[in-house]
């Protein structure tokens, strides 16, 4: 049996507040997280497949037009297979939900470090040496590099120009007009892009790290044209993806090639510094700033116009303005996104694409705007809260930012705080206060689960959405042990397998809420079973710890049941999605410490406020936060990719170069949620909650690095040299 | 080259390649996948094991090297059913997200709550004279050898602090 339904309008029901098993929101751990600590849940490269061989793929060191492989001296090295370079070797990656097959080929090569061929050999260390003696023969030079030095393509579809900004600008109490800059991104997940392929007869079986297997399934079979069916791809552990897994990558088909050519197996796992290169970066950016506001602090005016960049051809453009369109007022606005084409690497979806870097430039010049017009920054962003859409006449659907300001300005302690920046000594430490506002888009995606409702009393969850550190495994067995009122210990949950119902994907934060309104659809026609069953209407059906109850009777499940129910739910967005804003709302608030001498930040608290819907699971969505946080302060004071200004290639292409926070950079991270339901997200009354956390974070730290020093930093991240230089 | 090892208590007699990293011995030669690649160069501490009682990162140096010597690898120090108690602190405290990092992480923290208890300081240790108090501070320090791009930190030095004491 399949059960359907699509967010029309808003679900006012709001069932899972009135079920009676009492798990949803709980704070739960994770069943899988036994598997996690003692090494036993199984990662893409670690299936041990009978007679697997080693591949190490090649990059190219510079761009233009491959004449030659030049594979002679590899292929005479001891243990070498064969070396494998095809047209269906893929120039990056797919961008998330592509569905097809990203720039195929290897003659192009548009980038540096783009990789071209594969060396496999029956050991890893035969392979990797092998690999070395490649001999490329790459003719001709490249393009451009320098996303300020080309005419930009504009984004059409997030244009806005609204009003007259430069007479609001001319006519404006106070304004703030600044251009800032933001520096490109890795995504850096821990476990690198990993791939075993395994072909029996025409049928591909690909043990891979992706997040998005409904559509990687597709992207796989399209790169390498065959039929979908033919393809499988596991993926039941995911070390990570941030983005840079959306999409199906080189080694699966470098993987999938070599393997069909040998008749055996393969393996190829990037080497870090592949994964820097070959895998999509976030874009740097340049951001105008423009803000017009009269007397009071109400914005007349609002401009934001970005630059960023990507290869020719993707057509990915970091959504930098995303929140700007609806978080704040003003009538006259001027809001762009223009494209640089160039032959950096390419630039795709890494955690929270657009507000990521969007928003900590807003909540800076929302800071440089509280301050000229002498108003609390807090009070600043309260005043200017627009009834509907400024943009299009359309409401919010729910939306509790002032309540996550004025919550996390309480518990912080932030009327207390120094206000004048430079003011406040600890020795050779300047200690400063700064707070910025979170906001990211919400969004659901289709999404099917089949749920099984055992004999036993025990229920199965299947579907190929992922698990990528995200806690989707925890978060619909909740939602499934509330519907059929089990305990959570009695709900499997199988993820990971391309031949299960097609989830949503793990990406833009729709995972937990769009499969798990998949679940509740289905768990909402087990309950239709049990009832046809028990001969009783819904309205009078309970279900908890494993027993049916209506009337006076109460009834454990094993008993009812003389057969499996089974439900595939599906779910799909509707109307809802264009008819109400949404989005999840938050607000940081940070203390920092910057050295007097050295310029060197250290953030020493930090208070992350959210309100997103529903929260799942307490446990897992604070962790989200956390990580999003330490992800602001990561772009805030440290996260950098460095391109060589001669050939765009990225020169610190690994862990030791671009600096990810580590343990003693985060301070004990403290993290509110506000009750929340929103009727028009989803039937779960949830948002997303995996990017929330970072949208905004770095602005919080770099508007508290001014109040400690008096320094405004506009060009991320805030390192030590723009403080001194500042301070200078 | 010949190579004896006691991995996890057990004895393994392995013919490797020389250029085989410990590391890669673990994985691919004795299919020991707990232990994790996530540089290959001593910049993430996913390979942490424990060697001889010290951690080191097993990506950073050669199996060959190792003959004779005792390794203690994530299988070694609890099993799902019978987790050691920071296998279970990380559960409870949500240690970590996708989980990839974690066998580093809590290799690291068994060996480094060993290095405290034996009075080793830290650079943030300001007492040199008794056994260091395991403050947070001094198990972020030594804790940050071991990245985390999930970036459950607070919560990993919630879990260690909750062994320690």
């Amino acid at each position: 049996m399949t059960r359907s339904f699509t967010m029309d309008k808003p679900d006012e029901r709001r069932r899972l507040d009135a079920m009676a098993q009492g798990v949803i929101g709980k704070p739960l751990s994770r069943p899988d997280g036994p598997l996690k600590v003692s090494g036993t849940a199984t990662y893409a490269a670690e299936y041990d497949i009978e007679g697997a061989a080693h591949g190490v793929l090649v990059r190219a060191p510079r761009f233009g037009t491959l004449t030659a492989l030049g594979r002679e001296a590899a292929e005479v090295m001891p243990g070498v297979l064969g070396v494998f370079s095809s047209d269906e070797f893929l120039r990056n990656p797919a961008q998330g939900t592509a569905d097809e097959a990203p720039v195929q080929g290897t003659r192009d090569i548009a980038y540096v470090g783009q990789q071209v061929a594969l060396v496999v050999a029956e050991t890893f260390e035969q392979a990797r040496d092998a690999a070395y003696r490649m001999e490329l023969e790459i003719e001709g030079t490249g393009g451009a590099v320098d996303p300020e030095a080309v005419e930009p393509e504009r984004q059409d579809d997030e244009t806005v120009d609204q009003g007259d900004l430069d007479a609001a600008m001319r006519a404006a109490a106070h304004s703030v007009d600044q251009v800032y800059r933001t520096a490109g991104h890795a995504a850096a997940a821990m476990e690198p892009h990993a791939a075993i392929a395994s072909w029996d007869g025409g049928k591909l079986t690909l043990y891979g790290s992706y997040q998005m297997l409904n559509f990687n399934k597709n992207e796989l079979a399209d790169s390498l044209g065959i039929d979908v069916e033919d393809v499988h791809i596991l993926s039941p552990f995911v070390g990570g993806g941030f983005g840079s897994k959306l999409g199906i990558s080189q080694e699966a088909i470098a993987a999938a090639v070599a393997a069909r050519g040998l008749g055996r197996p393969v393996s190829v796992v990037m080497t870090r510094q592949q994964v820097f290169e070959g895998i999509m970066r976030r874009s740097e950016t340049r951001q105008h700033v423009r803000l017009a506001c009269d007397e009071n602090g109400v914005l007349t005016g609002l401009g934001h116009e970005s630059l960023v960049s990507n290869l020719p051809d993707e057509p990915f453009a970091e959504p930098v303005p995303q929140s700007t369109h609806f978080l704040y007022g003003g009538e006259n606005r001027k809001i762009s996104l223009d494209v640089a084409r160039i032959h950096r690497p390419a630039a795709g979806s890494v955690r929270a694409p657009g507000e990521a870097v969007g928003m900590p430039v807003l909540e800076n010049a929302m800071d440089e705007l509280a301050e000229a017009a002498g108003i609390d920054p807090v009070e600043l962003r309260k005043r200017n809260l627009p009834d509907c859409h400024p943009e299009e006449d359309i409401p919010y659907s729910s939306r509790k930012y002032a309540e996550c300001l004025e919550e996390g300005a309480k518990r912080f302690g932030w009327a207390d705080r120094n206000r004048t920046p430079g003011g406040l000594r600890e020795g050779e430490w300047l200690i400063g206060h700064g707070m910025a506002g979170a906001s990211r888009v919400n969004q659901t995606g289709e999404a099917a689960a089949r749920v099984t409702l055992h004999r036993d009393g025990s229920a199965t969850v299947a579907t190929n959405m992922t698990d990528i550190g995200t806690g989707t495994y925890t978060v619909l067995g909740q939602i499934a042990a509330e519907m059929l009122g089990l305990p959570f210990d009695k709900v499997r949950v199988e993820l990971g397998d391309s031949k299960d119902p097609d989830g949503p994907g793990s990406g833009g934060s729709w995972g937990a809420s769009s499969s798990g309104s998949s679940v509740f659809i289905a768990c909402e026609g087990v309950r239709e079973k049990i009832c046809e069953a028990l001969g009783c209407d819904e309205g009078d059906l309970t279900l908890k710890d494993g027993d049916a109850i209506h009337g006076n009777t109460r009834t454990p499940l094993s008993d009812l049941l003389d057969a499996d129910i089974e439900v595939e739910g599906k779910y799909e967005p509707g109307d809802t999605a264009e008819a109400y804003v949404q989005a999840g709302y938050g607000a940081y608030f940070c203390e920092v410490a910057v050295n007097r001498f050295t310029g060197e930040t250290r953030v020493r608290r930090m208070l992350g406020v959210y309100a997103a819907g529903r929260i799942l699971n307490e446990k897992t969505a604070r962790s989200q936060c956390i990580g999003g946080m330490t992800w602001g302060i990561g772009t805030a004071l440290t996260e950098e990719l460095a391109h060589d200004p001669r050939d765009g290639h990225i020169v610190n292409h690994d862990l030791a170069e671009y600096h990810v926070p580590v343990n003693l950079d985060v301070p004990a991270l403290d993290v509110v949620f506000i009750k929340e339901r929103d009727d028009a997200a989803c039937p779960l009354q949830s948002k997303g909650i995996g990017e929330l956390g970072f949208c905004g974070a770095a602005g919080a730290v770099v508007n508290a690095i001014y109040n400690a020093t008096g320094v405004r930093v506009r060009s991320y991240p805030a390192t030590l040299d723009k403080v001194i230089a500042g301070a200078a | 080259m010949q190579t004896r090892l006691t991995v996890n208590g057990e004895e393994a007699a392995l013919d490797l390649d020389p250029r085989t990293t410990l590391l890669d011995a673990l994985r691919h030669h004795l299919k020991l996948t707990g232990t994790k690649k996530g540089c290959d160069h001593g910049q993430c501490g996913a390979c942490t094991v424990i060697v001889n009682g010290r951690r080191i990162n097993s990506c950073l140096t050669l199996a060959c090297m190792h003959d004779g010597d005792a390794v203690t690898t994530i299988e070694g120090l609890g099993t799902p059913g019978d987790l050691s108690a920071l296998q279970q602190a990380f559960v409870d405290h949500d240690g970590y997200q996708c989980g990839y990092c974690t066998p580093g992480q809590i290799c690291s923290a068994t060996a480094m709550l060993a290095e405290a208890r034996d009075g080793w300081p830290s650079v943030v240790t300001d007492d040199l004279t008794g056994a260091p108090a395991l403050s947070r501070e001094e198990i972020s320090e030594r804790m940050s050898g071991n990245l985390c791009r999930c970036a459950a930190y607070s919560n990993i030095v919630d879990a260690i602090s909750e062994v320690a004491e």
